[in-house]
């Protein structure tokens, strides 16, 4: 059934990169139980907008849970309260009237604040052009039933390859380490005979950039497992590790 | 002006082949001396940026996305279409080609769907030696499902997510030539308009989404490849940021508009459960394999499905269509959905509903059956609504999908402007009047990575592009023409807000030029688009400045954008007195109710010039002829 809550929001409010932020506090009353994370936050932002308050950035698109474009920390946790939900998947009536709701963007060096809840992740596209691809050209490839994969490694590439890039991880780990990120592509194309001829400059190269970037070490926290929306397994980061450690032995 | 579409003469299946031979080539040497401006990053964008850096080309890349790889083509679920007969199931190139013909309800280019119908065993390839984990089955080898309107089983897929895998497979080969330096990646900028110098394409106009600062590229050649336009109707399974800026600049800029009344409705989405919702969820077409559609037999019957006996229910698409049954094709499903809930026998707090019930094939094949095919859909609809669909039957609702129009484009993607091609969903080029599912993905990779690497070098080969750079005055005409239309936006300071008038516009098209439409209602629309337009230019708020990061403005210029183009979607709807494919003109129908199509006045592809905001855009006819295929009435009874 749905009910109409009322809600207490604080904001983190941030005018750009340069700024300092700081939380702001609003009433969010009357939205709908079964309205999403997001289309609640449209309707506070409607209503702001009507005052000539300027609305609150956040990033979002296919509210879908899949493009990987939203998030924020609510309550602490990278995504909110739910396993495996991303913030655009996330309904209202997970909460309960009368809640506080503390919103912030995602923290890390290396995800500088642009404004608001939005932050800059191009640090995780710079280190795909290391090494996240197969270098085939366009065209003159061979038939796609030429390499049988078995199934079960098809199965476990496509578990890591599900990874939509949020963040979540880096938010979520208290070294701010990108490594759940980073072995899930390596994972991804290792397990592929395709992308296996690459495996080691693979590796090195894309750990490199993820130094350079700025992002922490893994400690083992385990804590990127569980913020992540798609499930990305932990047992990828000991896969990069093992390659990554033959790679450094054995030059490429 | 006259639309000369290019195509090539010679048998159908050998066009191809022999205009790629035909086509003039840039030296190796020379390619690095053009530059390719591609504005979009989901699977056309992308592969086109991808493929064209590889051959030597320099090429400027652009989204308004923060990483080009959440392009919206990654929501894309269910596959992607091919001939590649692995099944053995009588599949061919000359199959595939046929079903998207008549699919099309005959209102798309023979050429062009013969030539994707041709690449599309490439794309698969492509894909694969990228590292794309297309489902596989025990033995190693690649996995196929069947899709609506065909009958072998040629769809590929990546479980739910085939759209992502498919662009993360692009995207790497993107990223792969931005790691070389051959593509320079432009995130976060928005295209504002299109520079023409001499009448011919040679740069944009973005605004930088960070600062706001506008920035002005210019190049040899311009590509589009920035998706549909279902977002003027507000809701839509299309990402948010989903518009047609970029394709209605250049249409404003001499690119004529084909076929926009072309649009499919998705039966079976979420349906709207209130005023603040902000987009409908696709569910997967698959779920009719196994779901029974049904809405009680009596007018505003108000007991729980459960307490409604078999006696009451109608079971309306199988008492319609007994031998497709739940399975008839999209706009068939969606039109049915509407008549029963225009009926008064709609479900749910709305009455815009209808049940699709899974009791019978659970009681069938079991819970565990039902799990392993649905689970991960179940799942995400209870997430959504709340909602068990193993305990409760699901509401589902037809809803805003794709786009089959788009800019008119001949047999090299380059539109009525020289220079400016256009990829993907924005143009026209292959559904005809409807698309059939796991088509646009395999459209979108076929003209990025096997159709303009091509065309586009013939185009360079072909003339004499004179050097020109940003310094050129019409760079800073068309800055200043979007920095006057930025200012004013800012400056009206009224009392409605943006998503307001964004709604207001997308119940007018959905109610009058949606599912069913009529000589009236549309007539009315036209009325109407100008009027909210206007209000929107006097009473929109539009919060912040320029100089920054400023979402409200983005979707102001958008939702700016919506409401001009409006008004030749509903022309064009208005002009086109025939029922095709998503286009139901209700004055034309056959006795049974079903769309009648007037092959004799319509055969052709209506394409639309600019002639002014608010002024009546003139029709030009690209006339279809068929020669492999001969035009028949759908007929699924
Ligand atoms: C929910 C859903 C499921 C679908 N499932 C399937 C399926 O199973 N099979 C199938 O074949 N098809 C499916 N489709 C359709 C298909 O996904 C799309 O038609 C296709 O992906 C479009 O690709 P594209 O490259 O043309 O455009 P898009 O992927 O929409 O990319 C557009 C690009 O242009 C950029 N852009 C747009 N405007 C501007 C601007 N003004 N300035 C700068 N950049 C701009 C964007 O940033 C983006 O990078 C589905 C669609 C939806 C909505
Ligand atoms: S908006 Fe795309 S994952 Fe949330």
């Amino acid at each position: 059934m749905n009910e109409t809550l009322h809600l207490t929001l604080k904001v983190w409010r941030q005018k750009d990169g340069h700024s300092k932020g700081h939380f702001e506090t609003y009433k969010a009353d009357n939205i709908d139980s079964h309205a999403s994370f997001l289309e609640m936050l449209d309707v506070v932002n409607d209503r702001l907008a009507i005052q000539g308050i300027e609305p609150i950035a956040f990033d979002h698109d296919c509210r879908e849970g899949i493009c990987g474009a939203c998030g924020a920390v609510i309550n602490g946790r990278a995504h909110g309260p739910m396993s495996r939900t991303t913030l655009c998947q996330l309904h209202m009536r997970n909460f309960n009237n009368n809640d506080t709701i503390v919103i912030e963007p995602f923290r890390a060096k290396a995800l500088p604040v642009v404004k608001d809840l939005v932050v800059d992740r191009s640090g995780f596209d710079r280190i795909l052009s290391k090494g996240g691809f197969v270098s085939v050209r366009t065209g003159g490839t061979p038939d796609a039933n030429a390499t049988p994969i078995a199934k079960t490694k098809a199965d476990l590439a496509m578990d890591a390859a599900q990874c939509i890039g949020c963040a979540a991880c880096v938010a979520a780990c208290p070294n701010a380490a990108a490594m759940l990120f980073v072995s899930a592509k390596v994972s991804h194309l290792a397990l592929l005979p395709q992308g296996e001829v690459e495996k080691k400059e693979r590796v090195t190269n894309m750990v490199a950039q993820m130094d350079q970037e700025g992002f922490g070490n893994c400690s083992n926290e385990y804590l990127c497992e569980a913020a992540c929306p798609k499930g990305i397994s932990i047992t990828n980061i000991a896969r990069m590790n093992r390659q990554y450690l033959a790679s450094s032995v054995i030059p490429a | 002006m006259s639309l000369n579409s290019n195509i090539p003469s010679g048998p159908l299946s050998d066009k191809w082949t022999e205009h790629k031979f035909n086509l003039k080539l840039v030296n190796p040497a020379n390619k690095r001396k053009f530059t390719i401006i591609v504005v979009g990053t989901g699977l056309a964008g992308a592969s086109a940026a991808a493929s064209l850096a590889e051959l030597g080309y320099n090429v400027l890349n652009f989204c308004f996305q923060d990483t080009p790889r959440r392009a919206h083509s990654i929501a894309a679920q269910g596959g992607i279409n091919a001939a590649k007969n692995y099944p053995n199931d009588g599949d061919s190139v000359h199959r595939l080609f046929y079903d998207t013909i008549k699919g099309g309800d005959f209102r798309a280019r023979e050429a062009n769907v013969h030539r994707l119908a041709e690449v599309s065993n490439n794309i698969i390839d492509q894909c694969v030696a990228q590292g794309v984990p297309f489902a596989r089955e025990y033995g190693g080898l690649l996995d196929n499902r069947s899709f609506g309107g065909a009958q072998v089983s040629r769809t590929f897929y990546a479980r739910g997510q085939t759209g992502q895998q498919l662009l993360l497979g692009a995207y790497s080969a993107l990223m792969k030539e931005v790691g070389k330096g051959s593509v320079k990646l432009f995130p976060r900028r928005e295209m504002m308009e299109l520079v023409l110098v001499d009448g011919v394409a040679r740069g944009i106009i973005i605004r930088n989404l960070v600062t706001g600062q506008l920035e002005s590229y210019a190049g040899d050649a311009v590509i589009l490849a920035t998706g549909g336009y279902s977002n003027a109707y507000f809701l839509s399974t299309n990402a948010m940021g989903c518009n047609v800026t970029a394709a209605w600049r250049a249409h404003k800029k001499g690119a004529f508009f084909a076929n926009p009344c072309y649009t499919q409705i998705h039966p079976t989405c979420i349906p709207v459960h209130g005023d603040y919702q902000s987009k409908l969820t696709l569910m997967s077409e698959s779920l009719r394999n196994d779901g029974r559609v049904w809405v009680p037999k009596q007018k505003g019957d108000k007991r729980s499905p459960a307490s409604i006996p078999e006696a009451d229910r109608d079971y309306y698409l199988e008492r319609k269509y007994p031998s497709f049954g739940n399975l008839v094709p999209r706009d068939l499903a969606s039109r049915n959905a509407k008549t029963v809930c225009d009926e008064g026998r709609g479900v749910g707090s709305t009455g815009l509903a209808v049940y699709l019930d899974f009791a019978d094939s659970i009681k069938r094949l079991g819970h565990k059956v039902i799990q392993e095919r649905y689970g991960n859909l179940f799942e995400m609809y209870e997430r959504i609504t709340g909602s068990d669909p193993f305990k409760e039957p699901m509401m589902i609702y037809p809803a805003l999908h794709y786009t089959m129009g788009g800019l008119w484009v001949d047999y090299n993607l380059m539109s009525t402007i020289p220079g400016l091609h256009v990829l993907g969903e924005a143009n026209f080029s292959d559904h005809g009047a409807n698309r059939l599912g796991a088509s646009a993905l395999m459209q979108g990779l076929a003209d990025g990575y096997f159709v303009i690497p091509y065309t586009v070098g013939h185009y360079l080969a072909s003339q004499p592009i004179p050097k020109i750079d940003t310094s050129h005055p019409a760079f800073k005409a068309a800055e200043l023409e979007t920095s006057t239309r930025i200012s004013q936006l800012l400056s009206i300071k009224g009392k409605r807000t943006v998503d307001d008038f964004h709604r207001e516009l997308g119940m007018l098209l959905w109610d009058k030029c949606g599912m069913g439409r009529t000589e009236e209602g549309l007539q009315e629309a036209l009325v109407k688009i100008p009027q909210i337009r206007e209000e929107f230019w006097q009473n929109v708020t539009v919060t912040g400045s320029e100089g920054e990061l400023n979402q409200t403005l983005e979707r102001a210029g958008r939702v700016a954008d919506f409401l001009e183009f409006a008004e030749v979607l509903v022309t064009d709807a208005l002009h086109r007195k025939e029922s095709c494919g998503g286009h139901f003109r209700e004055e034309s129908q056959t006795p049974e109710g079903e769309a009648l199509r007037q092959d004799d006045t319509f055969c052709y592809v209506g394409a639309w010039e600019f002639k002014g905001v608010g002024q009546a855009p003139v029709l030009h006819k690209e006339p279809l002829t068929f020669e492999a295929v001969s035009l028949s009435q759908r007929s699924y009874k």
